[in-house]
């Protein structure tokens, strides 16, 4: 219970066209993320499926069934936002009943099923609390309470943690990874994070300007990404791009490597460069190099990194490590790079 | 030293706010004061402040020898029921342009605020012929239906203003909680916008109070609010100082009460949201 | 938050506030210009004839019209004049640190809650009456003739009776105007070392001017019908030295039932509070925006 499958579907703004048409099929019990830069149509995708946009053109169909002209209500989703959007007038208790006693549950039930939420998302102590008086983490428990209640057949999640502090988002996407587990339910996740993507993801959909560049498992995406797009976005730091082919000095197309895909040699490399920032982490040092001619380079090298601002360095990439793009900024296949690099 | 100096700066800043608030404040004070006198020592030439003999006397009179609780009950019948009409009226309208914003959504807010600038001259002629013939002269229902219309788009542009500050996800979320649009509005979106509606509601209750051209024009002694019946003083009673007072005092308490609870309310509301 | 299912129900639950005020504004409008081409009296009940714009000549070339224009234009700009004035020294006045401002704010407020009626009798009786009126015993007191304000200066007594009812809603409107304002600022003006004089016209009063222009286009609006002060203490006279274009209708169309001269007026006025109107719409217009 809870297989989405989007058909061709569109939606404009007027004369804009902010989804493209859009073909995805996700699988019952799928965690799959949406994620692209602001702007790209992830939310308003969401928000489609939802019900809360219409959609321009195209099916949307839950378990098999079209529901692209149900109303929200009907559509037997469940929807986390990204401010949460807790009813500031009833107690913790009320927000978690609300789709309950929109459904006509049994008293006894409602109070059996709030206990059990409030259980599991800690939240028994906070009841009697209104949303006002919670903090951040918890105002998010509630609102995930308030959606798992009622066991929906898929669960949406609109950028549910860019307003939680850097610790707390660590915390809450270990519990909602978590929860995934324990629910086996279907989960659709929006976020403009990648790390967010690559760590809870079954799937990431990447998406650009209205439509999926990619999709697929985060392994797959990080080491074959389909272009030069879903190269740069996936991987923290971002792949290095260049446009001379370090081996034959020729003007080409794209080359990327990214940074954790280079090794330094302070004798003889790929590129010669010279050390700008510094940025340690203690487990791991970044490096900005400066190569003449290509820009500025990210590398990634071990916490005890020997290097000072203004070192020359020489800078090689790991065997088969290097993606090329056409000019399309379609990535060409592996043995045609390692062709290249020879 | 320097908080010597700025305790100085505020002694005589308090003096100077206290002098003249008090003279702003004097004419209402001395209407309250007089309406407590006898009517000789309300003209008489070395007034007093508050050595005089304080009497009742002509409370009683005016509500004695006028209809006084009719005109009372008039005013809010007039200005309670075309506020509750306006709200019910306006509160689904204002929903739809807050939170079903279009293109034409500014353009009818405009629109609707164009409409109260229309001076009351210039629909005098009809809406009176209109009343005559409709049989709605004098009567409440008549005032009723002005009083709704003439606020009305303040009501739309007051609760407008208030509605968009609730943020749409919230009634959102109620929808994908499975609430049907009838619920939404009754369970989320009043609750949270309770006190904005109760401001818009106070405020128009204030204006339909003292609305003093169409209430003037349309009345004459059965449905006359307040406002009609206090310009009946205009000769010769006014000269009967102490019992004009008392007559101005009961019209004029209530809703100086009621204004005082709604002075924050009362910017945003007659600025149209110009200035908050 | 836009489906068509709640475009179609928002459409539905525009619609009577629509058309009510549709109706409101258009059919009685329309009458109005309708009956402003009419020969058209109450007392001569008759073929009521097409006229053309004889009713706009005789209306616009009465000397009541220059006249009542004319007391319409002081009466606006005398109330405004002494409104903003007195509204922004008391705005800036209750901004400082003072003890019971409360209070202070409490009773600078109240004259607008008071019924234009009352004020204007309250007035017009125990305060500027010629013989027993407060202002009178304190001539007497100090020796002077006292002022019969109703006969000598009549249009300056409105204007003083409606600025004091209005007085408030310009203090407030700039109060709260004033209190916006970011205190970095001021306190960045005294680090480079401003006086208040600089500091009022340099930061202050550009601050204020989006709420200045509001309560001169909003007091404009109302101060274009004052009606019910001048109907309670002069009646538009002596002669028509108070009479304002509203009250001037008044008569022409309810107490001398000439319909069709008193459309024409009716149309003039709205002809005037449009001009009013585009400005003050410009600036909400403009505020809706942001």
């Amino acid at each position: 219970m809870g297989s989405i499958n989007l058909k061709q579907v569109t939606k404009n703004f007027g004369d804009v066209s902010v989804i493209k048409p859009i073909d995805l099929e996700i699988k019952d019990g799928e965690f799959i993320v949406f994620v692209g830069p602001s702007g790209c149509g992830k939310s308003t995708l969401l928000r489609m499926i939802a019900g809360l946009e219409d959609t321009t053109s195209g099916n949307i169909e839950i378990d098999g069934e079209d529901a692209t002209a149900t109303p929200p209500a009907k559509r037997g989703l469940a929807m986390v936002f990204q401010s949460y959007a807790l009813y500031p007038h009833m107690t913790v208790r009320n927000n978690i009943a609300f789709p309950l006693k929109r459904a006509k549950v049994s008293k006894e039930e409602i109070e059996s099923k709030i206990a059990n939420v409030a259980k599991i998302l800690n939240l028994s102590d906070y009841l009697e609390r209104k949303p006002g008086q919670l903090s951040g983490g918890q105002r998010q428990r509630v609102a995930i309470g308030r959606a798992i209640v009622r066991q929906p057949s898929a669960f949406l999640f609109d950028e549910p943690l860019s307003n939680l502090d850097a610790s707390l988002r660590v915390n809450m996407r270990l519990e909602i990874s978590e929860l995934h587990k324990t629910l086996a339910t279907t989960m659709i996740y929006v976020t403009h994070d990648q790390v967010e993507a690559m760590t809870m993801a079954d799937r990431i959909a990447v998406f650009n300007a209205g439509i999926i560049e990619q999709v697929g498992s985060p392994l797959e995406l990080y080491n074959t990404p389909a272009n030069k797009f879903v190269a740069g976005f996936i991987g923290s730091p971002k792949m290095n791009f260049m446009d001379v082919d370090p081996i034959t000095d020729d003007p080409t197309c794209c080359l990327g490597i990214r940074p954790e895909h280079i090794e330094i040699s302070t004798e003889a490399g790929m590129w010669a460069g010279k050390v700008g920032v510094i940025e340690h982490l203690g487990s791991e040092t970044f490096l900005h190099v400066h190569v003449e001619g290509s820009g500025t380079f990210t590398v990634k090298a071990g916490g005890d990194c020997p290097f000072v601002y203004g070192d020359k360095i020489f800078l090689s990439a790991m065997d088969n490590k290097m993606l090329h793009f056409d000019a399309a900024g379609i990535t060409l296949p592996q043995q045609h790079a390692s062709v290249v690099s020879i | 030293m320097s908080i010597n100096k700025s305790n100085k700066s505020k002694l005589i800043y308090t003096f100077l706010a206290w002098t003249i608030s008090s003279l702003i404040f004097f004419p209402i004070l001395w209407t309250l004061i007089t309406s407590f006198k006898t009517e000789a020592e309300a003209i008489s030439s070395s007034p007093s402040l508050f050595m005089f003999d304080w009497t009742l006397e002509n409370y009683e009179e005016v509500l004695a020898r006028s209809p006084y609780f009719n005109h009372f009950w008039n005013s809010i019948v007039i200005s309670l029921g075309s506020s509750i009409l306006g709200l019910l009226i306006a509160i689904p309208a204002a929903w739809s342009m807050a939170f079903v914003q279009t293109k034409r959504t500014k353009n009818l807010l405009m629109w609707m605020l164009s409409t109260k600038m229309l001076p009351p001259v210039g629909v005098l002629i009809p809406i009176y012929l209109l009343f005559r013939n409709f049989g709605l002269l004098d009567t409440k229902l008549g005032l009723v239906i002005v009083m709704t219309l003439i606020n009305l788009p303040i009501m739309v542009w007051m609760l407008y203003t208030y509605f968009r500050e609730i943020p749409s996800e919230v009634l959102e979320a109620s929808r994908m909680d499975g609430a049907s649009i009838g619920e939404e509005i009754l369970y989320v979106l009043l609750p949270i916008a309770l006190p904005g509606i109760a401001s818009t509601l106070l405020l128009n209750v204030i204006l339909a109070w003292n609305e003093a051209f169409w209430t003037l024009i349309l009345t004459a002694a059965d449905a006359a609010p307040l406002t009609a019946f206090i310009a009946s003083y205009s000769s010769p009673e006014g000269l009967f100082y102490a019992k004009l007072s008392a007559a101005s005092a009961m019209a004029i308490v209530p809703i100086l009460i009621l204004g005082w609870f709604s002075q924050k309310q009362l910017v945003r509301g007659l600025s149209f949201g110009a200035v908050k | 938050m836009a489906t068509t299912n709640s475009r179609t129900l928002a459409r539905l639950m525009l619609f009577p506030s629509v058309v009510l005020l549709l109706a409101w504004m258009l059919v009685p409008l329309c009458m109005t210009l309708y009956f402003s081409f009419l020969d058209y009296n109450l007392l001569t009940p008759g073929n009521n004839e097409f006229i053309g714009f004889l009713n706009y000549e005789f209306f616009l070339t009465d000397p009541a019209f220059i006249t009542s224009f004319f007391n319409t234009l002081l009466l606006v700009g005398g109330v405004l004049l002494i409104t903003l004035g007195g509204g922004i020294g008391l705005a800036i006045l209750l901004d400082q640190a003072i003890w019971g401002r409360n209070y202070v704010r409490i009773m600078v407020l109240a004259p607008f809650f008071v019924m234009p009626t009352v004020s204007a009798l309250v007035w017009k009786n125990m305060l500027m009456n010629p013989v027993n009126g407060l202002f009178a015993h304190f001539a007497d007191w100090i020796g002077v003739t006292p002022i019969d304000f109703f006969a000598q200066i009549p249009l300056l007594s409105i204007i003083i009776i409606v600025s004091w009812q209005w007085l408030p809603f310009a203090a407030l409107i700039l109060l709260t105007s004033i209190q916006s304002l970011d205190r970095e600022q001021l306190e960045a003006a005294d680090l480079d070392g401003a006086g208040p004089f600089s500091k009022f016209y340099y930061i202050v009063l550009p601050h204020l001017g989006r709420a200045i222009t509001a309560v001169i286009l909003i007091e404009t609006i109302f101060l274009l019908s004052i009606f019910a002060e001048i109907l309670v203490t002069t009646s538009g006279g002596p002669g028509y030295e108070s009479t304002n274009i509203t009250y001037l209708i008044y008569t022409q169309s309810l107490l001398q039932f000439d319909v069709g001269g008193g459309s024409a007026g009716g149309i003039v006025a709205v002809i005037i509070a449009n001009i009013v109107a585009i400005f003050l719409m410009r600036l909400i217009g403009k505020n809706l925006e942001d």
